[in-house]
């Protein structure tokens, strides 16, 4: 780990003026920053804290959104009523992430701006990652890419993005308020990352200086028919190898709206906007037709070497998180 | 050879200083700021004693307690946050020491397996877990009870699955999962949780 200096904002415009500054990088929960700084992935010169900042710490559900406060513990979004009452695929999503310890230290904002748990980019030994050294190369394409992408991927980079609060953020249409050097403005959390395409290194669309304030969860009835389905190599503590995020509105037991976000299999969050519109009508015990529904979905679907199973895998996945969301599983 | 370099650096890192706070000009810090420092005082307060001393801001909680304080009882597993060993509490939360920065600590409460109980005496916990033989090597035990304590206490020991799902960041390479799972189911009823 490199030295660097240490100072805790003071207020979100010291912060935002801190955060402008080349080299220096904002530390919520730490709990991937110091995993950056140890392994070489990230060498600030200088750290600011802005844990002080209690103003960004809240949960509090308004007439048309529940807004979370960027520095809000996941562990704490994870067990608060209305989470549990209106949104019970963040819950899920929040419980089944890491371990209670980092949940109770990682805040929702930092989360969000976690980096791929892809091998070679968090390799020991410096191994080619173009997220990690532009223009270095891709060890994962024609490497072991088990773990790695298969919608959305190039040919410079495969990682997924492993958060799972993000799924299910995605899934509910959520927003994020960022606060920035020149003002305050709001992307759509489906917005806020990038595909790799030639450009790897850059995965979000935020700018020097800006930082996350709050995340707003619209409110619908939809959003209380949901859930999160992960599925992983072990029961607990493990990043997911394909989770889907679903909510339903139906009629008994036909959909008459759904929403759908995968992760493990892309970049990003991955909305099914066709299957969305496709299972309009369809019954939730017709397994067969939601996975016809799916399909259109997984066309552009480019697997590697072992990663092939994740596309069976996912669209099973989908199904029975829909399921579960409508009440019949 | 990575790992024995992450060890000469962390000792490095956790050593004592010579005296006034070092300065590094530019170039030590990669173009940094030159006239600040990289190490400051800090007040920690550590099973409710204040410990005044001067840390390098890379110093994590984990090596700060173990070499600087003494208090080895937090033990270092995998220094990535992914083992669970160096488990304490923070302001009466469990979180990972060796995630944490020491001189973000300065102002809130920290208690290790040493601030359980009074000397001399045992926590409930760790009686449960000599009770029903919970560790063989011991080298997890004090990250396991750490984190027990906090489980119960969290209300999330009412069943052997919910002890399971939430004591899952603590590992155990010796395998003592079905003791430790029954240390805490016992603990938690004596607690009446």
């Amino acid at each position: 780990m490199r030295p660097f200096t240490y100072a805790r904002a003071a207020d979100l415009s010291s912060a935002i003026a801190e955060a402008s500054a080349d080299g220096t990088s904002l530390l919520a929960g730490g709990t991937e920053l110091l995993n950056w700084m140890k392994e070489g992935i990230a060498a600030p010169t200088r750290v600011v804290d802005i844990n002080a900042l209690s103003e960004l710490d809240y949960i509090e559900l308004g007439a048309t959104e529940l807004r979370i406060g960027a520095l809000a513990r996941m562990s704490a979004v994870a067990a608060h009523p209305d989470v549990e009452r209106e949104f019970p695929a963040l819950r899920v999503a929040l419980e089944k992430s890491a371990s209670q310890q980092i949940r109770n230290m990682a805040s929702m904002g930092g989360n969000l701006l976690q980096r791929t748990r892809c091998p070679y980019f968090r390799a020991e030994v410096e191994l080619p990652c173009n997220k990690r050294v532009p223009g270095s190369g891709c060890a994962a394409l024609g490497g072991e890419d088990r773990s790695l992408a298969v919608l959305a991927g190039s040919e410079r980079c495969i990682a997924t993005h492993p958060s799972d609060a993000a799924v299910a953020l995605a899934m509910f249409d959520a927003v994020v308020r960022i606060h920035g050097p020149s003002g305050a403005r709001e992307v759509p959390i489906r917005e806020l990352y990038v595909l790799p395409g030639a450009t790897p290194h850059v995965e979000t669309v935020l700018a020097p200086g800006d930082v996350i304030v709050e995340i707003a969860l619209p409110r619908s009835r939809m959003t209380s028919s949901s859930h999160y389905l992960k599925v992983r190599e072990r029961a607990s503590y493990e990043f997911a190898l394909v989770s889907a995020a679903a909510g339903v509105e139906s009629d008994g037991r036909i959909i008459r709206a759904a929403k759908i976000a995968l992760g493990g299999v892309a970049p990003k969050p991955w909305r099914l906007m066709s299957a969305e519109a496709n299972l309009v009508g369809v019954s939730l015990d017709d397994e067969a037709a939601m996975r016809r529904a799916l399909a259109r979905d997984f066309d552009a679907a480019r697997p590697g070497r072992q990663n092939g199973f994740k596309i069976e895998l996912a669209k099973r996945t989908a199904i029975r998180a829909l399921q579960v969301a409508g009440g019949v599983a | 050879m990575e790992s024995e370099r992450t060890r000469r650096e962390v000792r490095e890192t956790a050593a004592e200083p010579t005296g006034v706070p070092r300065r590094v000009g530019a170039q030590a810090v990669g173009g940094g700021p030159a006239d600040e420092p990289i190490e400051s005082a800090v007040c920690l307060s550590i099973n409710g004693e204040r410990h005044t001393l001067i840390v390098d801001h890379r110093a994590t909680l984990v090596d700060v307690l173990r070499e600087r304080i003494g208090l080895t009882g937090t033990k270092k597993g995998c220094d990535r946050g992914e083992c669970g060993a160096c488990t304490v509490h923070i302001d009466g939360r469990r979180a990972l020491s060796c995630l944490t920065l020491a001189v973000a600590v300065q102002g809130r409460e920290v208690t290790t397996i040493e601030g359980l109980a009074k000397p001399g005496t045992l926590h409930p916990v760790q009686k449960a877990f000599i009770e029903h033989d919970a560790f063989q090597c011991g080298y997890c035990t004090s990250g396991q009870i750490m984190s027990a304590v906090a489980c119960i206490a969290e209300g999330h020991a009412r069943s052997e699955a919910e002890v399971a799902e939430y004591m899952s960041g603590n590992l155990c390479r010796c395998a003592a999962y079905p003791q430790i799972r029954a240390a805490v189911l016992a603990a938690a009823e004596e607690a009446g949780r």
